[in-house]
């Protein structure tokens, strides 16, 4: 039988007046589930949907672009119409999207069947939706490369400077000041066009030669000039990082420099970085597009998205979608990359944190 | 009737990873020129009841019961435009940090003048004499010079002095002071809580002292609420609850200070980590640490038990004790 | 005569401060103190904001490089870089701020073994593991938090990890900065009795740096009390509290608000007037002259010197045969 008192105007089981076990205590504390700092961040960015779009953008143009080569039908530099010996066929030229030519119609009342051009031909008669996608993979490609090479040497100038201070700070970062107060585009013309001069020769008949010294160029003026912005970030980072009490606590262990910058400074600056890198690639897509539109990009005839649209401007009254398209290509790029890192900025910001 | 009355007030916070419940149903009196010390470590709720009375929460923040009454005037859903007229008037509040308590953009004078000319009648001319008046009350050298001076240009005890002179520039029936001493150095904390006492006596104000150093408490204060986990554990008296401990925490907060009594031996500590908010056990919160739990505990939150005219507690530990007494245990 | 483990003398720790475009100053930190550790017992090291402890701290584990003065550790002089780094694996720090103190990109183990990992102090994996696991458990941590990150533990679990961190190297000596202050007071308590413990385990030897007299009452043998970078009285525990002779140490006790409402009424207080003076200005002569009550002419013209009045008891005062 249970034994009840009333206590204070409550029913109150007397059986439960025992000691409680360790186990029933410990029992009542759960601690809660572990997250990294990463895995925090990654929650966050995936409930910022904007974010998360873009990142499916993203996503489908690699995707495509890397992918449908290979089972598309056109080549990107096949002129349709011409053939070896024959006199050239105009009519595969200036398609408009979805149309097809007197010959392909011929054909297609023959029973052939023809594959559409989504996206038209150009003047040449080359399908045009293909030269996009090879367009939009030189766009990826320059802007990803280029921006890892930024992210290498800024990292490791920014680290030595920021850890080092004193003097081998002030010279670095006086260097960092003289490159930034040039003009780039400038500096970009001048070395693309030297660039052209002496790479030309070396390079060709290798692989290089397809993707053009231009864009060999490119990759060296992005590797000398545009590393300034992240090496003062990190430079920034480090700085700061340097004053907290667990670099002293390291310190006092006496561990060395390297040690510290390795294995404290820098794994504490990566969401930066990774933030940064994200947006530097547009500006770097952006970069290589307005080279090639202003004709210091990819060699033809190989396509990029800023030469195709400088290909147009010749036809712009008749054939307006042939710039249209790979404007919008290149906005949906720089646009969905641009959003993304806003997104990860947002996730992984401490600063924001509770 | 108390001149400040608080009861059974709920206050949680709405955070992204769930529902952070800092005050959970206290209820207290506050009378006419007495100080009031509550009691508490990190994460349970002093300072939140401070800011629900002042109605200063967070934007996370939200009172969802209870009543708080100033002088029989109920301040729960009051609206905006009047709490203005009781905050800085009615009642003050100092914070903890000088450094950050004051606008580094504008002049010490600037600041005291701007309560005053908020909540009074007084012209500028006047508000600058009463704003000279206040710094001498607070012991502030040479009051005409420093009311130019910017606030970096004062040390941390200067500071809280200028704060306590901001508090009570439209004399307040009661005054806050969160934590006012805990960013100070010993000599000074000694000067600041000389000034206030001084301070309460001539003007006759109430003090709520929150704090979590039991030597302040000890010093300044006539009644004490010991909080845990956004209860109250134990309240009364200050001799009371040093002499007289009713609750198992207050009990192991006492025996965990180091003193000229226990010099030398080990210290009994409490034992395990304060409370997640956010994970509250059933019970008491204080269960799971403490060294004589019973099951009921785990399980039951103890309703406050009077222990005697000036001491209400809410423990089983005692509720058991008091039970054995009354012979009702037995057998 | 003790077995002296640590010797300063006459450290100095400047540090220049910029006050104009070209002009600087030099701030006094640590302004010629000395004193010496006896083996295995704890001097606690008083004092108010600018006093210098932490820097002396510091200074004292070569993490800012002296000024002035010597360092000696086991009765050799700590000089050249070599020596430093032997020291190092001697001696090690806890810090005050159990939040920045503490790596949060690292696993509780990896933070841990550290120390073990810069000096290669394992053979292989498992043993590095076994080591880290031993330390956990000193210091009460449970052993299945090992790949948990810094950032899910309370302030007193985070003291803990940095303590574990410091003992990994067997030191014998360890300065403890400030190692309780930014813990809750039931916390507090726990922690004070590990290091009571983890120094009778191991025979450790603790320059403890605090601001709270009561705490440092407690685990402290002697006491050293600093003012403006100088060191004005150094005695046993008991005599620095019951017998003060310095009047800033006077000031400092009757100061300290004690958890026991009669005994709060019943104290006399005194109260000092005047701000602690920044130790960028920081006054001729005797530092606490400003502030003193029984400041006299003799106290502003110079410094007075720091000698033995009573057996162990130390004091730097003009009139301490007066007032004492």
């Amino acid at each position: 039988m249970e034994k009840k008192a009333r206590l204070l105007n409550m029913q109150v089981n007397l059986d439960e007046f025992i000691p409680a076990t360790e186990e029933e205590k410990e029992y009542m504390l759960q601690m809660r589930p572990s997250t990294t700092f990463f895995r925090d961040g990654m929650k966050r960015l995936v409930k910022n949907r904007i974010a998360f779009i873009s990142l499916i953008v993203i996503v489908i143009i690699t995707l495509a672009s890397i992918l449908i080569p290979f089972f598309w039908p056109y080549k990107y530099d096949t002129m349709l119409g011409v053939r070896p010996g024959k006199p050239v066929d105009s009519s595969y030229n200036n398609l408009a999207p979805f149309h097809y030519g007197k010959t392909e119609l011929k054909k297609i009342e023959a029973g052939e069947k023809v594959f559409p051009h989504i996206f038209g031909t150009d003047s040449g008669g080359r399908d045009y939706f293909i030269r996009v996608v090879y367009g939009t993979r030189i766009s990826l490609a320059v802007g990803f490369f280029a921006s890892i090479i930024v992210l290498i040497v800024g990292m490791l100038v920014g680290s030595i400077a920021g850890y080092c201070g004193g003097v081998v700070d002030l010279f670095i970062m006086r260097i960092v000041d003289m490159i930034y107060a040039l003009p780039d585009m400038l500096m970009v013309i001048l070395l693309a066009t030297v660039m052209k001069q002496t790479l030309g020769p070396a390079i060709e008949g290798t692989v290089f030669a397809k993707i053009g010294s231009n864009i060999i160029a490119l990759f060296f003026v992005f590797g000398l000039l545009y590393w300034v912005s992240m090496a003062r970030l990190i430079r920034g980072q480090i700085l700061s990082l340097r004053e907290q009490e667990y670099v002293l606590a390291s310190q006092a262990t006496g561990a060395k420099a390297r040690w510290i910058i390795k294995k404290h400074l820098l794994p504490n600056c990566i969401s930066v970085v990774i933030i940064s890198t994200a947006l530097q690639i547009p500006s770097a897509i952006f970069t290589e597009s307005y080279l090639s539109f202003l004709g210091l990009g990819v060699n033809a005839p190989m396509p990029s998205l800023g030469s195709l649209a400088s290909d147009a401007l010749n036809g712009i009254n008749s054939y307006p979608y042939r710039l249209v398209i790979p404007a919008i290509t290149i906005s949906l790029i720089v646009l969905s990359l641009n959003l993304f890192g806003d997104g990860l900025r947002d996730a992984f910001d401490p600063k924001l944190k509770h | 009737m108390a001149l400040l009355e608080v009861r059974d007030l709920h206050t949680s916070f709405f955070t992204p990873v769930g529902e952070v419940k800092a005050v959970n149903g206290i209820s207290f009196n506050l009378d006419h020129g007495k100080v009031l010390g509550i009691v508490g470590e990190s994460g349970s709720g002093k300072s939140v009841t401070a800011y629900s009375v002042m109605q200063i929460l967070e934007k996370t923040g939200k009172i969802l019961s209870g009543s708080i009454k100033v002088d029989g005037k109920e301040l729960v859903g009051l609206p905006e435009r009047e709490m203005k007229h009781i905050r800085g008037n009615r009642i003050s509040i100092i914070f903890q940090d000088p450094m950050t308590s004051l606008n580094p953009t504008y002049t010490i004078g600037h600041q005291l003048m701007e309560a005053i000319l908020l909540h009074t009648n007084r012209n500028k001319k006047q508000a600058y004499d009463r704003a000279v008046e206040m710094l001498k009350l607070v012991n502030v050298n040479e009051p005409e010079k420093r009311m130019k001076q910017y606030p970096f240009e004062f040390s941390g005890g200067m500071r809280q002095r200028v704060m306590i002179a901001m508090a009570l520039a439209c004399e307040p029936d009661i005054l806050i002071a969160d934590e006012p001493t805990t960013a100070l150095d010993v000599t000074i904390q000694a000067q600041i809580l000389e000034l206030m006492q001084s301070l309460q006596k001539e003007l006759g104000m109430a003090i709520i002292m929150i704090t979590h150093d039991l030597g302040v408490v000890a010093q300044m204060c006539d009644e004490v609420i010991v909080m845990y986990a956004g209860s109250i554990c134990e309240q009364g008296t200050a001799d009371e609850i040093f002499y007289n401990p009713k609750h198992e925490y207050t009990k192991g907060l006492i025996r965990s200070i180091p003193t000229v009594d226990n010099d030398g031996e080990k210290l009994q500590p409490i034992s395990g980590t304060p409370i997640d908010l956010l994970n509250m056990p059933a019970g008491c919160p204080f269960a799971p640490r403490c060294e004589n739990a019973m099951k009921i505990c785990l399980h039951q939150r103890c309703p406050r038990m009077q222990i005697n005219a000036d001491h209400q507690a809410a423990c089983w530990v005692t509720a058991k004790e008091e039970m054995e007494k009354e012979g009702v245990c037995n057998g | 005569m003790a077995d002296t483990l640590v010797e300063v003398r006459n450290l100095k720790e400047y540090f220049t401060i910029t006050t104009g475009a070209f002009t600087s100053k030099p701030l006094k930190a640590v302004d010629d103190v000395s004193f010496s550790i006896h083996r295995g017992e704890t001097l606690g090291l008083v004092g108010e904001s600018g006093c210098g402890k932490t820097t002396v701290g510091r200074t004292l584990l070569h993490l800012y490089k002296p000024t002035a003065g010597q360092i000696f550790f086991d009765g050799k002089e700590v000089k050249t870089k070599k020596d430093v780094l032997e020291y190092r694996r001697k001696s090690t720090m806890v810090f005050q701020d159990p939040y920045s103190s503490l790596n949060p990109r690292m696993t509780v183990a990896d933070i841990i073994g550290e120390p073990l990992d810069v000096h290669k102090m394992y053979a292989s994996k498992k043993e590095r593991e076994e080591k880290i696991l031993d330390l956990m458990a000193k210091v009460g941590l449970n052993s299945e938090h090992a790949n948990r990150y810094a950032h899910e533990f309370s302030g007193g679990q985070r003291q803990r990890i940095g303590i574990a961190r410091a003992m990994a190297m067997n030191p014998q000596f360890v300065v403890c900065d400030e190692p309780v202050s930014a813990l809750d007071v039931s916390i507090q308590a726990q922690v004070i009795n590990m290091f009571d413990e983890l120094q009778e385990q191991m025979g450790l030897t603790y320059l403890f740096i605090a601001h709270d007299l009561l705490v440092v009452r407690h685990i402290s043998d002697r006491i050293a009390v600093m003012y403006l970078g100088k060191m004005v009285e150094l005695a046993d525990a008991a005599e620095i509290y019951d017998h003060p002779l310095h009047p800033y140490t006077k000031c400092l006790m009757s100061a300290v608000p004690l958890p026991d409402p009669k005994k709060a009424r019943e104290n006399h207080r005194i109260v000092l007037s005047g701000d602690i003076p920044s130790p960028l200005n920081a006054p001729s002569g005797c530092p606490f002259r400003t502030r003193c009550p029984y400041a006299t002419e003799a106290c502003a013209a110079s410094m007075p010197e720091f000698k033995e009045v009573q057996s162990g008891h130390f004091v730097a005062c003009h009139r301490i045969q007066e007032i004492g």
